[in-house]
Formats: C-alpha cells, structure tokens, sequence
C-alpha cells in the first residue's frame, strides 16, 4: 500500500502534475541563477540596479499585454533596455544611486499606470508584484530552467574577468580585459534572470532573492566562489522553506519565500561570527 | 632600446589639459621614477603609457607583447567580497600554487596564501600587489605610489624590497611618487612633472635643478638624495638615513 503511494508520489514528481513540486523546482531555478548574480550585485554595490531592472518588468507586463505578445517577452526586452540604459548612464558617472532611484520608481509608476490602460481591472496586478509562484505551468518551468542556465553560463564563462573587473577595474584592463564588457554581461544575466523570476517573487521583491541570500553567504565564506555557491543553496532553502511555510499558514507565496531567507540571513551573522574571517 | 615611448603626448579630460606634450622614454633595465605635486597628473600619464586611456593628441609606442606588471595605487577590497590572498593571486588567470608560494617567496611574503586579503596590514598588502604583478613575469614593473600609506619604516622596507625583487626578475621599473622624501636609491631617473615635463635626469641633477625648486621649494633642498646612496657602499644596515637637514 506505501508502496504504491510512494511510486504515485514519484510518478507525480516525474510529471511535475504536483503544483507544489512545480514550484519548488521553478524557484530553485531561479535560485541557483541568483547566487552568483547576487554576490556580483553585493560585491559591485548595485542592489539598487536589480530593482530598476525588476520595476522595468512591469512595464514590460503592461507592453506585452497591449500588443498581446507573451508576457516574458515584454519583461525580457524592457528589463534588458533598462540594464542597457543604466549600464550606460552609470558609465558616465552620473550619480548612481539618484540615477538607480529615478529609473526603478518611474519605470514601475509607469508600467502601473500603462497596465491600467491596457487592460482596465482585469489583470491581476498581485501576481506581477508579489509573483504568483504556485502558478507555474510546465512550460513556465521549461523557460524559467533555460533563461537561468544561459544566465549561468554566461557568467561562469566569464567568472574570472568578472571577478577582477569587480575588484579594480584598472587591474582588469591592465591584464587586457575589458572592464565595460565584463559589466555589461553582467547586467545581460542580470536582466534575464530578473525577468523570469517576475513570476516567482514578483517585481516588489525580486532584489530581495538576489541580494539577501548571497548577503547570507558572505557571512560565511572564504572566497568568491564559495560565496556564490553558498548564495544558490540559501536560495533555494528559502524557496522550500517558503513554499512550506506558505502552504501550511496559508501565506502569499513570494513574500514568504523572502521571509525565510531574512530569518536563514540572521543565522548566517550568528554563525559567521564563531568563525574568522 | 626603448620598451616604453611617449612622443608629445597630451591629455584632456572635460576639457581641462591634465598633460601637454610629454616625451620620455623608458629603457631596457631602467628605473624612472616620476615626481610631482597633487594634481600633476602623474597618475594620468601612468595610465596612458600603460594603455588605459588614450592620449588627445601624440603618441604611446609600447613595445611588441611587452609583459606589463602593474602595481595600482590604491585597491579598496570591499568587505562585501570574501577574498583569500592565493585567490587574489589567480584573478584572472589561474594560477598554480607553486607559482603562488614562489612569488610570495620572492616579497617576503610566504604564509600570507590563506588569510583574508582586507585583514592584511598595509606593508603586507603591498607586497601581495607586487607577488600578483610578477606573475606575469613582467619587462617592466609599474607602480603608482605603492608605498601611499605606510609608514617611514614601512616605505623603507618595501624600496630595498623593491630593489631585490627588481635584480632579480632584472625587469625595468616605471614608479610614481608624490613623496619626494623617498625615490629608490637606484632610480637612474627622476622625471619631475607639473602637467609637462619640468625637469629630468638623475636624482642629483633634479634635486638641484631650478624648476624643481621652484615647484617644490628651496626647503626640500637634498630630500631626494635621502635614499640615494652611493653603489659601493654597505646595504645592509642602513635604510634609514637621518634627514640631513630637518
């Protein structure tokens, strides 16, 4: 009898039927992308770029929505224009954080106030903002799984650069690199990472699945590297412990996920502390 | 032979002159040191002959695949980036432990592998910038005021430190320092700059030469020979001459 439960519960698994099982992998997904994302968004101080880029999002909701496209594809593209844009603008040495400031505030009252043209009252506004997780069909999966190995890779093929550009960028181009190009991959990964974790945490808090887990990691890490990976596996506790934690007292999804990596956060300082470094 | 020339190199940036028609050349085995006030732009000429920017007007030659280990004048290791000393060294090429041991050997500075690089005291941080910059087993060495924050005794210790490393990888040495109280003593040339060149030559010469005088004020009369000792003389005890005049 156990027996056949387990092989249902298993072959529910390989199916991805369980919604609950298609959350969790979604948002472990989009975890592992954000661990090493994340750490570079820490180390070069730009937790206000991933909320320019997230807030861009919804802007590109309301666009895909008025030219009936699907909804990543109008995330995606305005999440990598506003990269593109900041990239630029901060490249000249405007001020960055009053430029993050502007972009992110008025890409998303923008992207509020279009949405509401485009779609009167119809369209759920909470599952952009606040994501809508146990939502996720197969080829969501399918999408979110892909968009984050690319992310990965892009970064990993790139790792070292990116690390020395992040350090010193005179160091960076003494050693024949190329310190915008390697910002510039940096924001690519960002953008796409950001727009398809719109449908797990939603724009409010996306920043907070990239930057609290790897702020977690640092408290106990001794390189780069383990920094990052500890940053994926704090990620994707917090979506498990979220998605539990959601589930049983009937919590919303998102904000619950980023409950858990706060609470996983100050244990991270506890446990960093009885260790040097 | 020349492995570095600028040839009436000018900069602008925002358009202000920080540099009008500079020429020098740097030689095989030399050692240039270049001087001058804040603002001089010495920091900006260094990175033009390093290739970092581009000069306004003139030109930089470098030599053909000239191998280039680059000192930089400050790195703020931010606390955010958890960063041991032997992965320091690897970014961004890999590099064998081995490697790593041996240059750390070469300053002085073996054991220092595994510690955190933002824990590391001022006089060792410097010396880990100098392992990283021979790793490349570099023709020439620059350095941007690498001894900037370090004390009297440290600065001493990081010149003859300096001196060792440099005869033994025999590579040419390109430095900058504000600090006229300090030029290594075996500089063959000092190259006193204000937005141009104002004087050049030994650091005897310089020292005594009008136009630095005039930029530096009669009171730092003979500070440059402070560590410019005669070559036949005893190294091994004496690295902290007394300021003849203060």
């Amino acid at each position: 009898m156990t027996m056949i439960t387990a092989m249902i519960t298993f072959t529910n698994m390989i199916m991805l039927d369980d919604f609950l099982v298609r959350a969790i992998l979604a948002g472990v997904g989009v975890a592992i992308a954000a661990g090493p994302l994340g750490s570079l968004v820490v180390w070069r101080r730009m937790a206000y770029f991933g909320d320019a880029t997230a807030h861009a999002s919804i802007l590109g909701v309301a666009l895909a929505l008025a030219f009936d496209l699907p909804v990543v594809w109008g995330t995606l593209a305005v999440a990598l224009l506003m990269a593109i844009t900041v990239t630029t603008l901060t490249h000249r040495g405007q001020a960055m954080d009053t430029t993050l400031g502007v972009l992110a505030h008025s890409a998303l009252a923008l992207g509020l106030v279009a949405i509401s043209y485009v779609h009167g009252t119809r369209v759920d506004l909470n599952a952009y903002l606040f994501g809508d997780i146990l939502a996720v069909s197969r080829s969501d999966l399918l999408l979110i799984w892909g968009v984050s190995a690319v992310a990965v890779l892009l970064i990993l093929s790139r790792w070292g650069a990116l690390l020395t550009a992040t350090l010193n960028p005179d160091l960076a181009q003494a050693a024949g690199l190329n310190p915008l190009r390697e910002r510039l991959s940096m924001t690519l990964a960002l953008a796409l990472v950001v727009a398809v974790a719109l449908k797990i945490v939603g724009a409010l808090l996306i920043a907070a699945l990239l930057i609290i887990p790897a702020a977690a990691a640092r408290s106990v890490s001794r390189t780069p590297e383990q920094m990052a990976l500890f940053a994926s596996l704090i990620g994707g506790l917090s979506v498990i412990g979220g998605l539990f934690l959601s589930l049983r007292q009937d919590t919303p999804a998102g904000p619950s996920i980023v409950v858990v990596a706060a609470g996983l956060f100050i244990v991270s300082l506890v446990v960093g502390r009885r260790q040097p470094g | 032979m020349n492995i570095l020339t600028a040839e009436h190199v000018s900069v602008n940036l925002d358009g202000q002159t920080i540099l009008s028609d500079i020429s020098l050349a740097v030689h095989s085995g030399e050692i240039v040191t270049i001087v001058g006030p804040n603002g001089s732009g010495k920091t900006t000429l260094l990175r033009t002959l390093l290739g970092l920017m581009s000069p306004s007007s003139g030109k930089v030659t470098r030599k053909d695949g000239l191998r280039v280990g680059y000192v930089p004048q400050r790195l703020a290791i931010d606390r955010s980036m958890p960063l041991t000393v032997e992965r320091f060294m690897s970014l961004p090429t890999r590099q064998t432990p081995t490697r790593i041991k041996d240059m750390l050997i070469r300053v002085e500075a073996d054991g220092l592998q595994k510690r955190q690089l933002r824990d590391l005291s001022g006089g060792q941080f410097q010396r880990v910038l100098l392992a990283r910059a021979l790793l490349v087993d570099p023709e020439l060495l620059v350095l941007d005021e690498p001894t900037q924050g370090l004390d009297q005794l440290g600065e001493a210790a990081f010149y003859t430190l300096l001196e060792h490393v440099r005869a033994d990888a025999h590579c040419s040495v390109l430095m900058v320092s504000h600090d006229l109280h300090v030029v290594m003593s075996t500089t063959d040339r000092v190259i006193c700059l204000n937005g141009h060149i104002c004087c050049q030559g030994t650091p005897s010469v310089v020292s005594k030469a009008p136009e630095y005088r005039a930029l530096f004020g009669l009171g730092t009369h003979g500070a440059l020979a402070l560590y410019r000792h005669d070559h036949d003389h005893d190294h091994s005890h004496d690295h902290l001459h007394e300021h003849d005049h203060a």
